[in-house]
């Protein structure tokens, strides 16, 4: 025993450096996996985050969103972002929580379609701000007239994870309603590709029934009004489904049931579960149906999931999940891009994982796009715009899977369709399974890439049929304008023949025009007129597309290159 | 003359009110091919059986429908005016129609020969004329001709042109003939003609000797007739032993052709024998040959299967297949084997007595 003393002493003293890690401080350290990898991109992720919250609660409370952004130079890489909303405001002693503590959040435990998922976003850029300029987030919210409007300054204690309030107060709101928060954090600005005015426009695109008033640091403002007074169809809250469950968030749901035996927990807890198929569950996983959840070792926890696996079950509902629809998508599209063609479809539900999805994609044609350069690709999660990682997204892989050449535009191998082309990919679902927590790409899952694809080609049918018919009316316009060539002269030999005058020449002439025209049937006129599209906006348009600092710009698409290449 | 325009007249009138009528204005001519035409074992020549093209604004046809309507234009102003143009003239002055000009001559030969057929005239009626000589003559044959300044009469004795000879104009209409031969000789190339004169073979044989350098040109082909007809002359067909000399020269000579079938009549000379090379002769000679080619074979099968010609003749059957048996082929100068005059001394005598040698 005394040998073994010293070993012990070792022990005790590495004891000593052990402690809890807050998940603030976990965070503090690797803020890239929250989005805030760099300063350009830490101003884009938390105008998101708050953007995302403000869209969420509005649709929530069913008031039309009308967000204001503003962002405010400070000099020396600091900059003050304020968003407001005109939401259903927060309770007073929530405002704390939601804001100054990671985790916290309404979201996690329940699964319907919304932007935000895991109750971190807002929190990290609060406490993004506190690292880098070590400033209060500065928070109002009011719920309703007849309530006071309050205000906070809030920091993040990253040990405890716990807000610390700087200073609270009552204050007079013009606003009946809504929040409004304010943060100064180090970063940079630059229009451009991957910036805050590409995020903004490109979530005004699927999100017709939004009005964002966005003022810029150098201090333009630009309104992206709302196109329709219709909110989305309401996103239902579903009961997980059992194929979705796995071990750890069982355990968690078996510790906070209130069900007493383990057929109703099966039945109460989750979707398509009757008492019937929880008693076949129960059966499949040799458990009896009566056993205590309380009970339930972790051995037997894994014989309810093998027994689950093991038992037919209906898919989970579908009607939770609101897709924008085929024609919104449309409309979005048109005004983003003046194009010869658009086509846009919205697939029925399907599920990955016990999770019930919709994809939904679209594609704008021709026009003043560029026939020489890959497609430009739009991808949205539940009405968000994912800017940043195109490479390791589900939705790139799809697109490049897909044969595009039957489709009639050109394609190398393993790489992203040549032509004059946007695609737009859209998936909506009560729980989008990204990459990493800052939401930047989709995971891989078959079913999902499969969907992604047959909407494709939905899409890609459409165009094809498109390219073909451009390319018979030009090679009927070809022959037409062959024969027209050579009317005149018919004219003029008729007219050297019988001694015609030159009015009657003309007359032959026209008239063969005409007989031409019966004789060979109307076409269509494929001419692509820029003015046809009424939808088109050539100011919004150019919005976000803009670069200031070229070697930036072009720095940040390469690292974006290489994650593609080696996660590929 | 005034004939031709009129039908040209008609013919535009026609396309005219039709596109008045706001209906498709079309072309008709002849299709000039072996499709379209028989044999007449009685009047001795193809005629045509009727098919016709037509060309009207379809993508394939309105160019040449456009040009075709232009060119009637230009024959039409070259009557009217008296005037003469070439072939190649034609061509060039198609260069002035902008896009509807002719790339290249034998577009612009096709059409007026379409139009030829169209109105069922000789090209020269409708003031087109080839550049191409008719054909050399020598031996004793004396043409009559006009001095084109004086119109005074001139008499060419074709006898006196030494080694040289006397060249067919291209329009043998107005000539006249005085002769004493007894036959024509028609000879394929230029070497053999030369070979004869050279040695005077006319005079032995008394008779006239005619080059016709390959495929006669129709004025080769209508002196020939008439001396047929009006001299009442036999005419001995003297070819290479091959396809081209068998059907692309003495058959063209004989009934005419499928691409010409609307002149024929004109150009036959339907008393035509062919004297030679036969495939018997090939055999009978023991004439060094050249092996039949690929393309030869298929010309000979064609000729079996597709030229009413053949169809009428079981000799030129017979030969065919002769031929294709021998799978070999013998040139005119191939008798030289056997001596540089064996033609004149042993050869031409010996064909011309045994009329069992020759083909119709």
């Amino acid at each position: 025993m005394d040998k073994s003393e010293p070993k012990e002493a070792i022990a005790i003293s590495l004891a000593k450096k052990q402690q809890e890690i807050s998940i603030s401080q976990f965070f503090e350290k690797n803020r890239h996996l929250l989005g805030f990898d760099n300063k350009r991109k830490a101003l884009m992720t938390t105008i998101k985050e708050a953007v995302d919250n403000s869209l969420d609660a509005c649709e929530e409370a069913k008031i039309l969103p009308e967000i204001s952004v503003e962002i405010i130079d400070m000099q020396n890489e600091r900059f003050r972002v304020i968003v407001e909303d005109n939401g259903p405001g927060i309770v007073k002693n929530q405002i704390p929580k939601v804001f100054a503590k990671l985790l916290y959040g309404s979201k996690f435990f329940r699964l319907s379609q919304s932007r935000g998922q895991q109750g971190i976003g807002i929190s990290a850029s609060v406490m993004y701000a506190q690292l880098t300029t070590g400033r209060p987030a500065k928070i109002t919210s009011r719920i309703s007239k007849d309530h006071p409007a309050h205000y906070y300054e809030l920091h993040i204690d990253t040990q405890k994870n716990k807000p610390e309030i700087i200073k609270e107060d009552e204050v007079v709101w013009e606003k009946e309603h809504g929040t409004r928060i304010e943060l100064d954090l180090e970063a940079s600005y630059q229009a451009g590709n991957q910036s805050v005015d590409q995020y903004l426009k490109q979530t005004s695109i699927v999100n017709p029934h939004v009005t964002i008033i966005y003022t810029n640091p150098k201090a333009e403002q630009i309104i992206f009004q709302r196109a329709t007074d219709n909110l989305p169809k309401e996103a239902i809250e579903i009961k997980p489904h059992p194929y979705g469950v796995e071990l750890g968030r069982m355990m968690s749901m078996l510790k906070m049931t209130e069900a007493r035996t383990l057929q109703s927990f099966l039945s109460n807890e989750f979707s398509r579960v009757g008492s019937g198929t929880s008693k076949t569950i129960c059966e499949n996983a040799k458990l009896l149906p009566n056993t205590s959840p309380d009970n339930m070792t972790r051995e037997m926890i894994e014989q309810l999931i093998n027994g689950i696996k093991n038992t037919k079950l209906i898919a989970p509902p579908t009607d939770c999940i609101s897709p924008i629809g085929a024609e919104l998508l449309e409309k979005g599209l048109r005004k983003e891009v003046n194009a010869e063609f658009y086509a846009t479809t919205t697939r029925p539900p399907s599920v990955y994982r016990g999770n019930p999805f919709i994809v939904e994609a679209g594609i704008a044609f021709g026009g003043n796009q560029s026939a020489e350069e890959p497609v430009n690709l739009f991808r949205y999660a539940n009405r968000v715009p994912l800017l940043y990682q195109q490479g390791a997204c589900a939705v790139s892989k799809s697109v490049i899977n897909t044969a595009w050449r039957n489709y009639g535009l050109s394609q190398s191998r393993g790489a992203l369709p040549i032509g004059p082309c946007t695609i737009v990919v859209h998936i909506a679902s009560v729980w989008v399974p990204f990459t990493s927590e800052s939401k930047e790409a989709i995971a891989h899952y078959p079913e999902i890439i499969k969907e992604i694809k047959l909407a494709l080609q939905e899409v890609g049918r459409e165009l094809a049929s498109y390219v073909h018919k451009k390319k018979r009316v030009g090679l009927e316009l070809e022959k037409r304008g062959y024969i027209t060539k050579y009317i005149p002269y018919v004219g003029e030999a008729l007219k050297e023949l019988l001694g015609l005058k030159d009015i009657d020449e003309r007359k032959v002439e026209e008239y063969l025009k005409e007989l031409l025209e019966k004789k060979r049937g109307s076409i269509d006129d494929l001419e692509f007129d820029p003015s046809k599209n009424e939808e088109y906006d050539e100011e919004y348009a150019k919005i976000g597309k803009e670069s200031d600092d070229e070697s930036d710009d072009k720095s940040e698409k390469e690292s974006d290159d290489e994650k593609q290449t080696t996660l590929d | 003359m005034e004939n031709v325009v009129k039908k040209i007249k008609e013919i535009a009138d026609d396309v005219y009110k039709k596109i008045l009528k706001k209906k498709y204005p079309e072309l008709h001519m002849p299709l000039r091919s072996l499709q379209n035409v028989k044999y007449d074992p009685k009047e001795g020549y193809f005629e045509l059986v009727g098919k016709e093209k037509g060309r009207t604004m379809s993508v394939s046809t309105i160019k040449t429908f456009a040009q075709s309507l232009k060119m009637m234009s230009l024959s039409k102003e070259l009557v009217e005016t008296n005037d003469i143009a070439t072939k190649r003239e034609a061509y060039y002055v198609s260069k002035n129609w902008g896009d509807a000009r002719f790339v290249s001559q034998p577009e612009s030969d096709t059409v007026m020969d379409d139009i030829e057929a169209m109105l069922m005239v000789n090209r020269e009626q409708i003031g087109f004329i080839p550049e191409e000589k008719g054909g050399d003559v020598a031996g004793k044959l004396i043409v009559i001709d006009k001095d084109p300044d004086t119109g005074k009469v001139i008499k060419i004795d074709c006898t006196k042109f030494g080694s040289g000879a006397y060249s067919i104009p291209s329009s043998v209409e107005e000539l006249k003939f005085e002769t004493e031969a007894k036959f024509v000789l028609a000879i394929e190339t230029a070497g053999m003609f030369q070979r004869l004169v050279k040695h005077n073979y006319w005079k032995k044989a008394n008779c006239i000797l005619i080059s016709m350098g390959g495929v006669p040109t129709r004025a080769c082909r209508r002196f020939i007739r008439r001396l047929s007809d009006d001299m009442k002359l036999p005419v001995y067909v003297f070819t290479d032993g091959d396809y081209y000399g068998y059907f692309n020269i003495y058959r063209t000579l004989k009934v005419g052709s499928g691409n010409a079938a609307h002149i024929n009549k004109y150009f036959c000379v339907p008393r035509a024998i062919f004297l030679g090379v036969t495939p018997q002769d090939i055999i009978n000679y023991k004439l060094p040959t050249h092996p039949l080619k690929d393309v030869d074979i298929k010309r000979g099968k064609d000729a079996l299967k597709n030229d009413p010609f053949v169809h009428h003749y079981k000799e030129w059957q017979h030969a065919i297949k002769q031929m294709s048996e021998l799978r070999a082929r013998a040139e005119q100068q191939a008798l030289a084997k056997w001596g540089l005059n064996f033609v004149i001394d042993k050869y031409l005598p010996e064909k011309l007595k045994n009329p069992k040698s020759w083909l119709p």
